[in-house]
């Protein structure tokens, strides 16, 4: 009778970290696995060797764009023999860097801006009234999630054209916007369904219209909602190539994405690389920058749409 | 709340509704209408053919091609992204040793690994596609730098340049931009199992393998799901044709041997100046992804549906 008595006290000892933390061994026996140890030397060397294979490109491009040509190719690996700038005054302005990143600030600024409004105007309609062609509205928009956009694009092109919007940067602006709505409409009604409806009725019974209780009550409401598909729409929209690449093909108007491809392609005939990898990490230190500072929104803005 | 409810609705869709409505909704009516006449898409003239695009399409070994490596795409790149994400995942969060203050943690540094990881997801395509086809250079690359200098010189693969390895090539650039997101995905719904699942578990003596096939990936099913369907539309869509156009020969080639149904459509319309074949091609692209979504929707199917 006494020894069943004994292993309770015993168990949650083992099952509990701070009553365990003494003793190694049977931390690692608790695990139940015999072996572990080697497994886990294992599974996180995979884990540093993927890191390698993440981070190692991107090192190895900012390293080459410090160099000069002739030492890309002979020594691929090794440190530039001094901080070549020169490839990255080169790319700014004679390869037009400076241009295409005006382009992508101008079409991105506004789009987004755009988007965020139109989007969340939408949402917050289909999320807090009822009426007749609610769903279908809603399905409308949230099927487009899952159209393949190559298929409109073609169509879309002379529609464009008719309209005097193509290779222009509005047309460009309006056509990120619309293929932005689907994923902000369904994304941003699931957020403002969310949010009590308590204050907005009172907003009303004091008085205030529909539209000034959207814009003074209900936006500063969904502040979280709109940051988190705010940073997934820009991210989306920076580096958006399929769209461009068909629809804005005039040089003077190429965005940043289109424009490292032309870059590229016309290194062929210049052999400028180092100038190439100079605007390559032109573009790429930004965007990685902001991500660094901004990681816990950035990582909830990408994720939360298919967390929902 | 009825007072000029009406208006106040009308007044807050017209301008999304509207811009919607002609830049995506319309064209997309449209490429089903072209599909079925012989519009060129340079002169205004067009006449109704019936099926002869479809049938055309049918006879046509690019579209055929394009078709299949779409379809490897869309079936081979989700499940290796996804089992790569999964298992990095369940490394970094529940995989670790026990260490103080938390009977389930991921492994020592796997703040780093998930912020380190991430990082293709923030760059553009374009950057991703134009950094590794410098590296994939067969004679002045860094990978066949690399593979010289530690003493495999003799292998100097052509890598893009050799029809049966271009397609691989392309989709490792693929898996090298995704895994990162669905690692962090993966981890904010890991997050959220409640910590008693696992200590139970631990408990009864499961080791990882079980806790993770028992626990972890039953509950993280929804999230498994969706991230299926999402990798599959990009795989079958603008990511496939990024990666393609910009970095293979022609661009889809060698030989035909990376082209994928995207990437035709756009031939089709703007090189060979094709509009309605393109639309074609397209329809069977939009086909190809509405059955894929159905059938992981329906696979995929278990006691709760939530998208």
């Amino acid at each position: 009778m006494k020894t069943t008595d004994t292993p309770p006290p015993l168990e949650p000892l083992e099952a509990r970290p701070q009553a365990a933390t003494t003793d190694p061994a049977k931390e690692e026996a608790a695990r139940g696995g015999e072996g572990g140890g080697v497994l886990n030397v294992f599974s996180h060397g995979i884990l540093i060797i993927w890191a390698i294979m993440v981070v190692l490109p991107l090192v190895w491009a900012v390293i080459t764009s410090f160099k000069d040509d002739s030492s890309i190719f002979s020594s691929p690996w090794s440190l530039p023999d001094r901080l070549h700038f020169e490839n990255w005054s080169r790319a700014w302005s004679q390869a037009h860097m400076s241009d295409y990143f005006g382009n992508t600030l101008i079409v991105v600024s506004c789009s987004l801006v755009g988007t965020l409004v139109l989007g969340s105007m939408a949402a917050y309609v289909l999320a807090r009234f009822e009426f007749p062609g609610n769903r279908l509205v809603y399905f409308l928009f949230v099927g487009g999630m899952s159209f393949p956009v190559m298929l409109a694009l073609v169509p879309l092109f002379y529609v464009l054209s008719n309209m005097s919007l193509l290779n222009t940067l509005p047309g460009l602006i309006l056509v990120y916007i619309a293929y932005s709505l689907p994923f902000t409409v369904f994304f941003l009604t699931s957020f403002f369904r969310t949010l009590p409806t308590s204050i907005a009725e009172a907003a009303f019974v004091d008085g205030a219209s529909h539209t000034r209780t959207f814009f003074q009550i209900m936006l500063p409401m969904a502040k979280p909602g709109l940051i988190s598909v705010g940073i997934f729409n820009f991210l989306g929209q920076w580096n958006q190539y399929m769209l461009p690449t068909v629809l804005n093909t005039d040089p003077d108007k190429k965005v940043l994405s289109q424009g490292l491809v032309e870059l590229a392609t016309s290194q062929g005939y210049k052999g400028d690389w180092s100038g190439l990898f100079a605007g390559l990490v032109m573009a790429m230190l930004p965007v990685l920058a902001a991500y660094i500072l901004f990681q816990r929104q950035v990582v909830q803005g990408l994720t939360a749409g298919a967390l929902k | 709340m009825q007072h000029g409810k009406y208006r106040f609705i009308a007044g807050f869709l017209i301008v999304p509704l509207a811009l919607y409505a002609v830049f995506v909704i319309w064209p997309f009516v449209q490429a089903i209408y072209y599909s079925f006449t012989d519009w060129t898409g340079l002169s205004p003239d067009f006449a109704m053919v019936g099926f002869a695009n479809y049938s055309r399409m049918l006879g046509d070994d690019v579209f055929w091609k394009s078709l299949q490596h779409s379809v490897i795409f869309a079936l081979l790149l989700p499940l290796v992204t996804l089992g790569l994400a999964l298992f990095f995942a369940f490394m970094l969060n529940v995989g670790g040793r026990r260490r103080k203050g938390a009977a389930i943690t991921g492994v020592r540094g796997s703040g780093f690994y998930k912020i380190a990881y991430f990082f293709p997801q923030v760059l553009s395509i374009a950057i991703v596609a134009l950094l590794f086809q410098f590296a994939y250079n067969p004679n002045d690359g860094v990978i066949n730098g690399t593979l010289e200098s530690i003493g495999f010189g003799d292998v100097r693969p052509n890598w893009l340049g050799d029809p049966n390895l271009a397609l691989w090539c392309v989709m490792a650039v693929l898996l090298w931009s995704t895994v990162g997101f669905f690692v962090v995905l993966f981890s904010a719904g890991m997050a959220s199992i409640p910590k008693d699942f696992y200590e139970a578990a631990l408990l009864d003596g499961a080791n990882r393998f079980t806790t993770f096939f028992r626990i972890t990936l039953p509950l993280l099913w929804d999230t498994v799901q969706s991230g299926w369907v999402y990798m599959g539309i990009l795989a079958l869509g603008a990511e496939a044709f990024a990666v393609v156009q910009i970095m293979t020969v022609g661009p889809g080639g060698p030989d035909y041997s990376t082209s994928v149904l995207p990437l035709y459509v756009y031939q089709s319309a703007f090189r060979d100046a094709n509009a309605a074949y393109a639309t074609t091609i397209g329809v069977a692209l939009l086909i190809v992804t509405l059955l894929f979504a159905a059938v992981v929707m329906r696979l995929g199917r278990r006691e709760r549906l939530e998208y």
